[in-house]
């Protein structure tokens, strides 16, 4: 399991950074040395060289095209204490939850305008999203996508399986941060407090054949977010390591102040797409997925420096698609383009919006 | 020239360019790419096909002379490719499938047992089937066994174009195997497709450069034109490589006065 190389890797963090320490200069030598440009501040020359090579191995082994998706809250209820989400437990919002009725609506509505690919999430609750609730909406989904991915609290090996065989293609579930001691400040109560089991959820979704896996940390949660980072990366490649028939995708969430009840430690533009560079440098074939937390003008220009999956007509409102009458939001969306503005996008920087990533079985 | 058609999976084909589609920038090059480069091949990964799908859609723009293979990219084992084989079939109306089953994420790479029983079920059931794998003798004698039109052995890991990396493992496909050999994956440049025709493929497959060049129907072109000459050449006899200099003016004058 993964949570036993935990030890070995942050060792190795500190003598990458030891080494660092001795030399400045960066070579090539190992796979890991691209790392230590996390660690060093980069002129933007150096960032442009870096980018190049990212941009070429983007192009050779995902060729022109970017995959959307759009997610779709299905309910916010959540007992989880987590001091940077908008769907705390800790915040007194009005909750709400999708009836199957309404799922269908949303889902028909999403297929509608094209999206081939749905992401759902809910809360961590499993009275009120409990795990047949889960299953059901996976049944309704596989009417409509041909992928079908989630991000609901971490479920037991025997629940991802049934889910796989009724339809399910893919897991994402963010550590948020690999950092135990931090992860246990953030997370004041609830059943997400348990480090462990949600960071060995993504090898029991893999034993129970998922197709893909999404993992990422919370960028901003830690002030030493080269560690979250670099962890997740090593993450990433135990995964292609020791489950090499999976798709892997990366995500990098940055944090946003209005809705954290924590200190929040921001992550600039350029450390972010820095971030993006080297990890398409280091993990050539792992899709690196950017979402609508981020603005237009950094999503527009990250394509074909790395990135290959984007969400676009984001809600993060339950339901939004076809039921706009909720308002209590999980973060805020800072591209509000509708799914032809960004596509546009695509298409003028001669990438080919693709819809289809699987086969509807 | 003589017209050199050469015959694959029970049709007659003039060009020995195949095309695969998946990275190309936008579906509206595919006819002039076919037009231009006169490719008369096309593979399209069923998991890239939604025939429902409101925007560009690859169905639209594969013009009706070319024959299309289509792959089982992403799938895991035989069960998968067949399942991915068979709805593709039916959605695209061919009986050409190219199997293609990666295990490997990181470097593409195919399973070659489970391609060898997709293969033989497939090729029962009467599909035209084009197996992808890595360059093996052994499975390449297999997969003649179990039915194949042909075998793909990869030239270098997909989308990496680097050339014939794996030269020298495919030579002994092309001597010892009676049936087609299509090197696929690897060619990056009219170079390595060039070369690949001198040393006897009877057809390459590419998507990659194609796709990611400035201009991918001037590519194709490229590509189209070294096949043709590396195919010229192959078919008259390529004279070997020496380790010493040769005069080009011939001594047998001189030899004869001794």
């Amino acid at each position: 399991m993964f949570f036993n190389e935990l030890k070995k890797l942050e060792k190795n963090f500190i003598r990458i950074k030891k080494e660092l320490k001795e030399s400045r200069y960066i070579t090539e030598n190992s796979e890991t040395d691209v790392l230590k440009f996390l660690l060093i501040d980069i002129s933007s020359q150096a960032l442009e060289k870096l980018s190049l090579k990212a941009r070429r191995i983007t192009d050779y082994f995902f060729g022109r095209t970017i995959l959307l998706y759009t997610p779709l809250y299905i309910s916010d209820y959540c007992r989880n204490g987590c001091l940077y989400c908008g769907f705390s437990a800790l915040n007194k919002i009005k909750r709400k939850k999708l009836s199957y009725r309404e799922i269908e609506k949303e889902m028909s509505e999403i297929r509608n305008k094209g999206f081939n690919t749905i992401l759902i999430l809910t809360g961590e609750d499993r009275y009120h999203s409990s795990f047949e609730y889960i299953l059901n909406t996976i049944k309704i989904a596989r009417k409509y996508f041909s992928e079908i991915l989630i991000e609901v609290y971490p479920l037991n090996e025997d629940e991802y399986r049934k889910l796989v065989e009724n339809g399910l293609t893919g897991v994402t579930l963010y550590q948020e941060t690999y950092d135990k001691n931090l992860y246990k400040k953030v997370h004041l109560f609830g059943p997400k407090k348990d480090f462990r089991w949600r960071l060995d959820a993504i090898e029991r979704a893999l034993k129970s054949k998922v197709k893909e896996i999404n993992i990422g940390p919370l960028l901003g949660l830690n002030k030493n977010w080269q560690f979250d980072v670099y962890m997740t990366l090593m993450h990433a490649r135990y995964i292609e390591k020791n489950y090499p028939d999976v798709e892997i995708s990366i995500s990098y969430p940055r944090i946003q102040r209005s809705f954290s009840k924590t200190k929040v430690y921001p992550v600039s533009d350029k450390d972010f797409v820095k971030t993006i560079i080297i990890t398409r440098i280091f993990l050539p074939r792992v899709q690196i997925n950017i979402s609508t937390r981020e603005p237009p003008y950094i999503r527009d220009n990250l394509i074909g420096f790395g990135v290959t999956k984007m969400s676009a007509e984001s809600k993060t409102v339950v339901g939004g698609h076809y039921i706009t009458s909720n308002k209590e939001k999980q973060f805020e969306i800072n591209d509000n383009r509708t799914l032809e503005e960004i596509m546009s996008v695509i298409r003028t920087k001669n990438y080919r919006p693709e819809f289809n990533n699987w086969i509807k079985v | 020239m003589k017209k050199d058609f050469f015959e694959i999976g029970t049709k007659k084909l003039k060009s020995r360019l195949f095309i695969g589609t998946g990275k190309l920038p936008t579906y509206k090059l595919i006819p002039e790419i076919v037009k231009k480069a006169g490719v008369e091949v096309l593979t399209v990964a069923v998991r890239r096909i939604d025939p429902d799908t409101r925007e560009e859609n690859i169905l639209n723009y594969i013009p009706k002379n070319v024959t299309v293979m289509v792959n089982t990219s992403g799938s895991r084992n035989a069960k998968e490719a067949i399942k991915i084989a068979e709805i593709g079939s039916e959605i695209i109306e061919t009986d050409w499938i190219k199997i293609e089953i990666e295990v490997d994420y990181r470097y593409l790479l195919p399973d070659n047992e489970e391609t060898v029983k997709a293969t033989k079920y497939l090729s029962k059931k009467g599909y035209k089937v084009f197996p992808y794998i890595t360059p093996d003798l052994v499975t390449a004698r297999k997969l003649v066994d179990a039915g194949a039109c042909a075998v793909m052995p990869l030239g270098s890991f997909i989308g990496t174009n680097r050339g014939i990396t794996a030269k020298s493992l495919i030579e002994p496909i092309i001597k010892e195997i009676d049936i087609p050999v299509i090197i696929d994956a690897g060619i990056g440049r009219p170079s390595h497709a060039a070369e690949a025709m001198e040393m006897g493929a009877d057809a390459i497959l590419v998507n990659t450069a194609v796709a990611i060049a400035k201009d991918p129907v001037k590519m194709s072109i490229a590509l189209s034109e070294a096949v043709r000459a590396g195919r010229m050449a192959y078919e008259m006899g390529i004279l070997k490589e020496k380790e010493y200099a040769d005069p080009s003016s011939p001594v047998s004058d001189f030899l004869k006065k001794i």
